[in-house]
C-alpha cells in the first residue's frame, strides 16, 4: 500500500462507502452537543419522525450560553434560559447522555470531551461547533459542522464529505522563554494566512509540537480553523496515551491496552505525499499578539503596528485602515504599552489547567492594575476543582482577578459577559472579529501567560519582563 | 429546501475579503430555536448605527439592493464560526446565491444545505460582476445552475464549477438525509464490522 498520512488512515477507516462521484458516507464515532446549534437539528428529526440512532455515541453539554457567576440563581435572560431549557427537553426525550450546568463536569464542550476521554484517538468527532478541531490534539479527525449536518448525524450516525487535502505545518527547535502554544499557532496564522488552510486537514508536527503537553497540542489545534483548515491533528503518542490512561470514558484494563496498539499505528508513513508543507522554526517565534480584527494580524510584542502606506493592494490596504480605525491603534506605533480595560483569560482555546497555571506564574505577588477588570474563566468544573485544589484561585484574588464558573464567556459574550463599545481586551481566546466580544469591543488575541502580564502592568506588555 | 434552478436578480457588492460569519450574524443574535427570523439582523453591524437606525451609506440599506437576491464578495467569505444562522440569515434576508473567488469551508458546505448556491469565480471576474451590480435594476444578474454559467446584463456568460452531487441536490431540493438512509444496509455492516475490529470502543452513558 502507498504510504499514507495520518489523515488519510483514519479517514480511509471510517469510510462507509463511496459514491459514485467521490462523495463519501463518512462514520462519526462522537456527536458533541450544546445548546445554540442542536434545537433546530433535535426539531428537525420530531418532524420526519426520525430517532436519534446513536445515543451512546452521543454527549450534550451546555456551555455558550451559561452565566459564570452565581449559578444557585435562574438564568436571567429569557432567551439563553430557553435555550439551555430546550436542549435539557430534547436530550430528555431522545436519550441523549448530558452534562447538566449544575454538574461538576459541566464546561466547555472542547474541554470536557477530552477531559472526560469521550475523544479518543483515531476517532472521528464533529459538533456544531468550529473549534471541534480542538479534538485533532487526540490524534482524532474532528471538525464543526452545521446544524443541518448536525441533524444528519443525529439520524444516520454519519456524513457526507470528500476527502480533504493534506497539509503539514512543521515546527522544529525549542521556544524561548516567554514562549507558548499560543504563541506558536498565531505564528503559523500569521505565516499561512486565515486561508492558508482551506480545503486541507493542518498535522502539526516536529520536535516542538512533540515536546508540547496535551493542552499545549489543543491550542494549537483549535485555532486550525483560524488559519481556515477543516481540521487540526496531532500523531498520537506517549504523551497522549499517558493523557487518555483513567479518563471515566476511557477504555480500561485490557481494553485500554489493545487501544493503544491500534492507536500506534496511526502516525503518517514515511514518504506519504503532503500538498502543501510548511516549516517554521521555534526559536524565531516571539511571545506573540493580534493588532487587527483578522486572527492572522499577528506580531511580535516587540514589533509596531504596521503602515497601510506600505500595503501594495488597494482592497487590503483599505481594510487595514479600517481595521486600526476600529482597534483604535495607529501606524507605526509600539504594540507594547498600549492600554486595556479588560482581560480575559478562558475560552476552549486557554482555558485548561496547565493555562490557569502559566496565567498563576505571572499574577502571582502581583495586583491587577488600577481600572483593568481582569477575570478567569476555567474551561470546566473539574479544572475549577483542580485549580482550587492547587490554590491558583488565592494567588488570582489575591491579585484582583475574578475567579468564575465554567463557560465559554467572553469568547462569544453570547452570555452576560461582554465588552462594552470602544473597550480594549487582551483575551486568550480564538477570534478578534468586529464586535466577536461584545459590539464594538476590541480584542487582542495572546496567550495566557501574556494576558496575566497585561493584567498586572494595565497595558500589553512582554512578558519576559516580569519572568 | 427550495429547488435552486435559474435565478435572475439584482446583485448587491460587498466588496471585502475575510466577511466572517460573526460580521454576517453577531452571536447575540443565535439564542433562537428556530431557522427563520434572522434575517433582520443579518450584517448587523454595518447595516445598523449604534442607535439602531439604519447606516444609508450600507448597500444592502439602498434601493434597489434592499432586494438584492445575489450577493458578490471578495476571498473567504464565510470564515470564522461554523453557525449555520450565517446561510439562514442571508436566506432570510432573501440572498439565494454567493459569488466570491473562495469561500471558508464550513460555510460553503452550509449553503448547500440550505438552497444557496455558493459560486466560485476568480477575483477580477467577481471584481466585473461587481461593477455589473453597482448598476442595480438595470443590471440583473442571472444565474442558470443547470448550465453552470452565470449571464452578464450585456450578455456574456461565465462558466462555473459545481460538484455534479450538490448540483443535483440542489435542482431537486433534496435533503440528504433522506439520501444517505438508503444507504441503511451499507451503513449497518460497517458497524459490525467496527464492533469487531474496534471492540474496546466505549459507549457512552451520563446517570
Amino acid at each position: 500500500m502507498a504510504p499514507r498520512t495520518l489523515f488519510d488512515k483514519i479517514w480511509d477507516h471510517h469510510v462507509v462507502e463511496t459514491l459514485p462521484d467521490g462523495t463519501s458516507i463518512l462514520y462519526i464515532d462522537r456527536h458533541l452537543v450544546h445548546e445554540v446549534t442542536s434545537p433546530q437539528a433535535f426539531e428537525g428529526l420530531r418532524l420526519a419522525g426520525r430517532r436519534l440512532r446513536h445515543p451512546e455515541m452521543t454527549v450534550a453539554v451546555v456551555d455558550h450560553n451559561v452565566p459564570t457567576s452565581d449559578r444557585s440563581q435562574p438564568i436571567e435572560e429569557p432567551e439563553s434560559r430557553n435555550q439551555i431549557e430546550t436542549l435539557e427537553r430534547n436530550v430528555k426525550e431522545f436519550g441523549v447522555p448530558y452534562f447538566p450546568l449544575l454538574s461538576a463536569n459541566q464546561g466547555i464542550v472542547h474541554v470536557v470531551g477530552p477531559e472526560q476521554g469521550i475523544s479518543l484517538p483515531g476517532m472521528t468527532i464533529v459538533c456544531g461547533d468550529s473549534h471541534t478541531s480542538t479534538h485533532g490534539a487526540m490524534g482524532a479527525l474532528a471538525f464543526g459542522i452545521g446544524t443541518s449536518e448536525v441533524e444528519h448525524v443525529m439520524a444516520t450516525q454519519t456524513i457526507l464529505q470528500r476527502p480533504a487535502k493534506n497539509m503539514r505545518v512543521t515546527v522544529e527547535g525549542t521556544p524561548g522563554a516567554g514562549v507558548s502554544a499560543k504563541d506558536i499557532m498565531l505564528a503559523i496564522i500569521g505565516h499561512v494566512g486565515t486561508a492558508g488552510g482551506t480545503g486541507h486537514v493542518m498535522e502539526f508536527a516536529g520536535s516542538a509540537i512533540r515536546g508540547l503537553d496535551m493542552a499545549g497540542r489543543m491550542t494549537l489545534c483549535n485555532m486550525s480553523i483560524e488559519a481556515g483548515a477543516r481540521a487540526g491533528l496531532v500523531a498520537p503518542d506517549d504523551t497522549t496515551f499517558d493523557y487518555v490512561k483513567g479518563r471515566p470514558f476511557a477504555p480500561k484494563g485490557d481494553d485500554f491496552d489493545k487501544a493503544v496498539a491500534y492507536w500506534r499505528t496511526l502516525s503518517t508513513d514515511e514518504g506519504a505525499h503532503f500538498d502543501k508543507e510548511v516549516t517554521l522554526r521555534a526559536e524565531d517565534i516571539a511571545p506573540s499578539l493580534t493588532w487587527g480584527t483578522s486572527p492572522e494580524t499577528v506580531l511580535a510584542i516587540t514589533d509596531t503596528v504596521p503602515d497601510p502606506a506600505l500595503e501594495q493592494d488597494e482592497a487590503k490596504r483599505a481594510q487595514m485602515v479600517r481595521m486600526l480605525d476600529y482597534m483604535g491603534l495607529d501606524a507605526g506605533q509600539k504594540i507594547a504599552g498600549t492600554p486595556v480595560d479588560v482581560v480575559f483569560i478562558g475560552s476552549c482555546t486557554n482555558s485548561r489547567i496547565e493555562d490557569l497555571r502559566a496565567a498563576a506564574h505571572i499574577a502571582a505577588g502581583r495586583k491587577v492594575a488600577e481600572g483593568v477588570r481582569a477575570m478567569i474563566v476555567p474551561g470546566s468544573g473539574l479544572v475549577k476543582r483542580q485549580a482550587e485544589e492547587e490554590g491558583l484561585d488565592k494567588i488570582f484574588l489575591d491579585a484582583g482577578f475574578e475567579w468564575r464558573e465554567a463557560g465559554c464567556s467572553m469568547c462569544l459574550g453570547m452570555n452576560p459577559d461582554r465588552l462594552t463599545p470602544g473597550q480594549r481586551c487582551a483575551s486568550t481566546s480564538n477570534r478578534n472579529f468586529e464586535g466577536r466580544q461584545g459590539p464594538g469591543g476590541r480584542t487582542h488575541l495572546l496567550s495566557p501567560a501574556m494576558a496575566a502580564a497585561a493584567a498586572v502592568t494595565g497595558c500589553l506588555t512582554d512578558v519576559r519582563e516580569l519572568a | 429546501m427550495d429547488k435552486f434552478t435559474v435565478l435572475s436578480a439584482v446583485a448587491a457588492a460587498l466588496p471585502e475579503a475575510n466577511i466572517d460569519t460573526d460580521k454576517i450574524i453577531p452571536a447575540r443574535f443565535l439564542k433562537t430555536t428556530q431557522r427563520t427570523g434572522l434575517g433582520k439582523h443579518a450584517f448587523d453591524s454595518m447595516r445598523y448605527r449604534p442607535d439602531g437606525s439604519e447606516n444609508p451609506d450600507f448597500v444592502l440599506n439602498q434601493v434597489p439592493w434592499r432586494k438584492a437576491e445575489i450577493l458578490i464578495t471578495h476571498e473567504n467569505l464565510g470564515c470564522g464560526s461554523s453557525r449555520e444562522h450565517a446561510p439562514w440569515a442571508l436566506l432570510d434576508f432573501g440572498i439565494r446565491c454567493v459569488i466570491a473567488p473562495s469561500f471558508a469551508d464550513i460555510f460553503f458546505n452550509n449553503c448547500f444545505k440550505n438552497g444557496i448556491l455558493p459560486v466560485c469565480l476568480p477575483r477580477d471576474v467577481c471584481d466585473a460582476l461587481m461593477g455589473d451590480a453597482a448598476m442595480g435594476s438595470n443590471a440583473r444578474l442571472t444565474v442558470d445552475l443547470p448550465r453552470q454559467v452565470v449571464i452578464r446584463p450585456d450578455g456574456e456568460e461565465v462558466p462555473f464549477e459545481i460538484d455534479p452531487f450538490r448540483k443535483h441536490m440542489l435542482l431537486e431540493g433534496l435533503d440528504d438525509i433522506g439520501q444517505t438512509l438508503q444507504h441503511e444496509g451499507e451503513i449497518k455492516t460497517f458497524e459490525s464490522q467496527v464492533a469487531q475490529e474496534r471492540p474496546w470502543m466505549p459507549a457512552i452513558s451520563i446517570d
